[in-house]
């Protein structure tokens, strides 16, 4: 017998195998046809600008784009002695074409930040550069300050030279490159980047936490609850959930004010003295009690969808089996909503990181996140490419936490109510 | 919740200390909310109750604020509203249509890599949203439609579909794919069976992700924040301004509008899960 008589064909005289796998893969391009559009969308205007961030974190090539000529004079030197006058007079008509554009101040800033001081003798160059005879282009520029004679300097605009740095990394970490190129951190006093991680990084911990301890027994209470009521006390996790932050943030801020009513009923059960009001606002208590409240939906969401699955009877049996209460609870009624913890502390931990309206209104000099820093040079110092190296740092913590996630809880478990 | 007779007092104490700290948690998450309606209506120009307030008299209250709000000179809102009701009704339907058409795929037991593409599509939901603003900035800046109701409309759009995807998915996860292959074996076309079998088994779940992807739309404050320009102006963007420089009543005012909008929303919101469980409830 030969194997072609074992095979089933279909009526059309194909064998019914590769007529099923014709049909599959039709119906796998016409699945993943429905999803292009999206995906497309996505991939273009969501994706590739992130991947445009990183290009733009590490991009450094301002510096070799002003200074087209020197650094073709420069790659014939050795960056051990002065450059040859052939490099000072690249250097004057490159900085003569850019005084033209009005662009010199850019390149100042630029380079003062590798080398202080930089900025002092250019603009000296400038204002002397117009009396400048031609020729002897070293002699003259020597002339007009002793940095200039400094060989550090012109060191200094050939490490500008590779078209990439770590640089904005290493500053979102109060880090720098010395003039050796070695790594080394900013001097104690000025080190506000470390501050801003550090308090992004306790206040969403502090929240997550305080969400939890407040979540967990309303949601246990919402599931246990008979329907008719708890459907009611849902609409208090509910109403919340679907209203403006920015409206929750401004009743937290007439709540907590000095003469707010949370002072005022401190006062009248005589908590605190009247001209002796708490400040409530502007400070991280403000941060916390607002975040927690904004933030408490997204706990509790979760939380309810697992315990609402759980049935009351593994309770009971716990109990009958001779566990205490608190027994019962902790060995079988705990274990089994660990998902709904995990995605719950998830959602608020992620919410809260990246958060930075609410801390900036209730926060006050304490409410500054790295959220609001990296706003900050996006609309003010417009340091697109400082604000892009945080936005990604960030982004990194967020993907270790994710990771962790998926290790312990699985990522699968994530539901959305 | 009551307490079988037999239990002992420490448990019974327990019970009445985890009964206060829900009805505490209940109240902590409702109450802020309540504290604006009355204010929205005070007669002076302090955010506090004034005397007058607390022994409810009448002349301490009025709907000056609502007049401000409405007829108020170089007053803002009028356009905030319309640009933000004109983006966010944009921004819904441009989610709708792109996550519902991705979701019927994605549900697809032939869809491959289908890990990879859902967490591809729902990424705009779990980044923060800092970083989603920077990067959508640059997208949209570079296309040149910064400052423009379409750019802003293109950024909701990224926003909000991830919530259609999810809420849509999960509504095609209880559908019973036999009654299209009924429809097609009838002889109706695909685009026919959509519409006439599909779309009503799964509108609820669509109708729910509109909603969030409304919401998101018109609540959204950061990404607008770098994107919009002076014409751009929407209500979230004025309450930040508002906030940030001086708390005036009128703000109360809107906000009390805004709580209205959501209390129709949430009611709305219910009405269709309900309706969608009782569906998927029949199809099982």
């Amino acid at each position: 017998m030969s194997s072609e008589t074992q095979k089933i064909l279909t009526t059309d005289g194909i064998p019914l195998e590769v007529s099923l796998k014709k049909a599959e893969k039709k119906n796998k391009i016409k699945a993943f046809l429905l999803v292009a559009p999206l995906l497309l969308f996505i991939i273009i205007t969501y994706i590739f600008p992130i991947g445009e961030m990183f290009t733009r974190s590490i991009d450094d090539r301002m510096v070799t784009n002003m200074l087209p000529k020197t650094f073709k004079a420069m790659e014939t030197w050795d960056g051990k002695e002065l450059p040859s006058e052939e490099v000072f007079a690249a250097f004057l008509s490159d900085y003569r074409a850019l005084a033209e554009k009005k662009e010199h101040g850019k390149l100042g800033q630029r380079l003062n930040k590798e080398k202080n001081g930089f900025n002092t003798i250019l603009k000296k160059l400038f204002r002397k550069m117009k009396k400048f005879e031609e020729g002897n282009a070293k002699e003259q520029i020597m002339e007009i300050h002793k940095r200039f004679r400094d060989v550090k300097y012109w060191q200094a605009i050939k490490r500008t030279a590779p078209p990439y740095t770590m640089g904005k990394y290493l500053k979102g970490m109060d880090m720098y490159f010395d003039e050796d190129g070695k790594v080394v951190q900013v001097e104690e006093g000025r080190r506000i980047h470390r501050i801003l991680w550090l308090r992004t990084l306790e206040i969403a911990v502090v929240v997550t936490i305080l969400c939890f301890l407040m979540g967990y027994p309303i949601a246990h209470l919402l599931a246990t609850l008979p329907m008719k009521y708890s459907n009611l006390l849902m609409i208090c996790v509910l109403l919340p959930f679907w209203t403006s932050l920015l409206v929750r943030t401004a009743s937290w801020m007439i709540l907590l004010q000095q003469q707010g009513i949370v002072n005022d009923f401190f006062v009248m059960i005589g908590l605190v003295s009247d001209d002796n009001r708490p400040e409530m606002m502007y400070n991280k208590t403000g941060t916390y009690i607002a975040m927690t409240q904004i933030l408490l939906p997204f706990m509790v969401l979760p939380l309810y969808s697992v315990m609402k699955t759980i049935s009351p009877s593994l309770m009971r049996a716990g109990k009958s089996l001779g566990g205490t209460p608190f027994v019962a609870f902790w060995k079988v009624y705990f274990p089994l909503t660990i998902p709904g913890i995990g995605a719950g502390c998830l959602l608020v931990f992620i919410l809260a990181i990246g958060y930075y309206i609410t801390p900036a209104l209730v926060g006050g000099a304490s409410g500054t996140l790295i959220s609001n820093q990296i706003a900050y040079h996006m609309k003010e110092t417009l340091d697109w490419s400082f604000a892009s190296a945080m936005g990604l740092m960030l982004l990194t913590g967020v993907l270790v936490v994710y990771w962790i996630y998926n290790k312990l809880v699985g990522i699968d478990n994530i539901k959305l109510g | 919740m009551a307490l079988p007779k037999y239990t002992e007092t420490r448990y019974r104490i327990w019970h009445y200390i985890y009964i206060g700290l829900c009805s505490f948690v209940f109240f902590f998450l409702i109450a802020p909310l309540f504290v604006i309606f009355p204010l929205s209506f005070n007669a002076e120009e302090f955010l506090v109750f004034s005397e007058g307030m607390k022994r409810l008299d009448p002349d301490a209250f009025s709907l000056r604020w609502y007049e401000d709000m409405i007829y108020g000179t170089k007053n803002p809102w009028g356009l905030a509203a319309k640009n933000s009701f004109f983006i966010a009704v944009f921004a819904t339907i441009g989610a709708v249509i792109l996550g519902t058409v991705a979701a019927l795929g994605l549900s697809s037991r032939h869809m491959p890599y289908k890990g990879l593409i859902m967490a591809t599509l729902i990424s705009p939901m779990i980044v923060p949203l800092i970083i989603s603003g920077v990067a959508i900035f640059f997208f949209i800046a570079k296309i040149g439609l910064a400052a423009t109701h379409l750019g802003i409309i293109i950024a909701h759009i990224i926003l909000g579909t991830p919530f259609v995807v999810i809420t849509v998915t999960a509504t095609l996860s209880g559908f019973d794919h036999s009654v299209t292959r009924a429809a097609s074996s009838l002889g109706s076309d695909p685009v026919n069976t959509f519409m006439k079998i599909t779309l009503p088994l799964i509108l609820p779940g669509v109708i729910s992700g509109a909603l969030f992807a409304f919401v998101t739309s018109f609540d959204e404050v950061v990404v607008v924040l770098f994107l919009a320009g002076l014409d751009n102006t929407t209500i979230p963007i004025q309450m930040w301004t508002g906030l940030r420089e001086q708390l005036s009543p009128t703000i109360l005012a809107v906000a009390t509008c805004l709580i209205i909008l959501s209390t129709l929303i949430l009611v709305t919101a219910e009405l269709l899960r309900r309706r969608s469980e009782r569906i998927r409830g029949i199809n099982r």
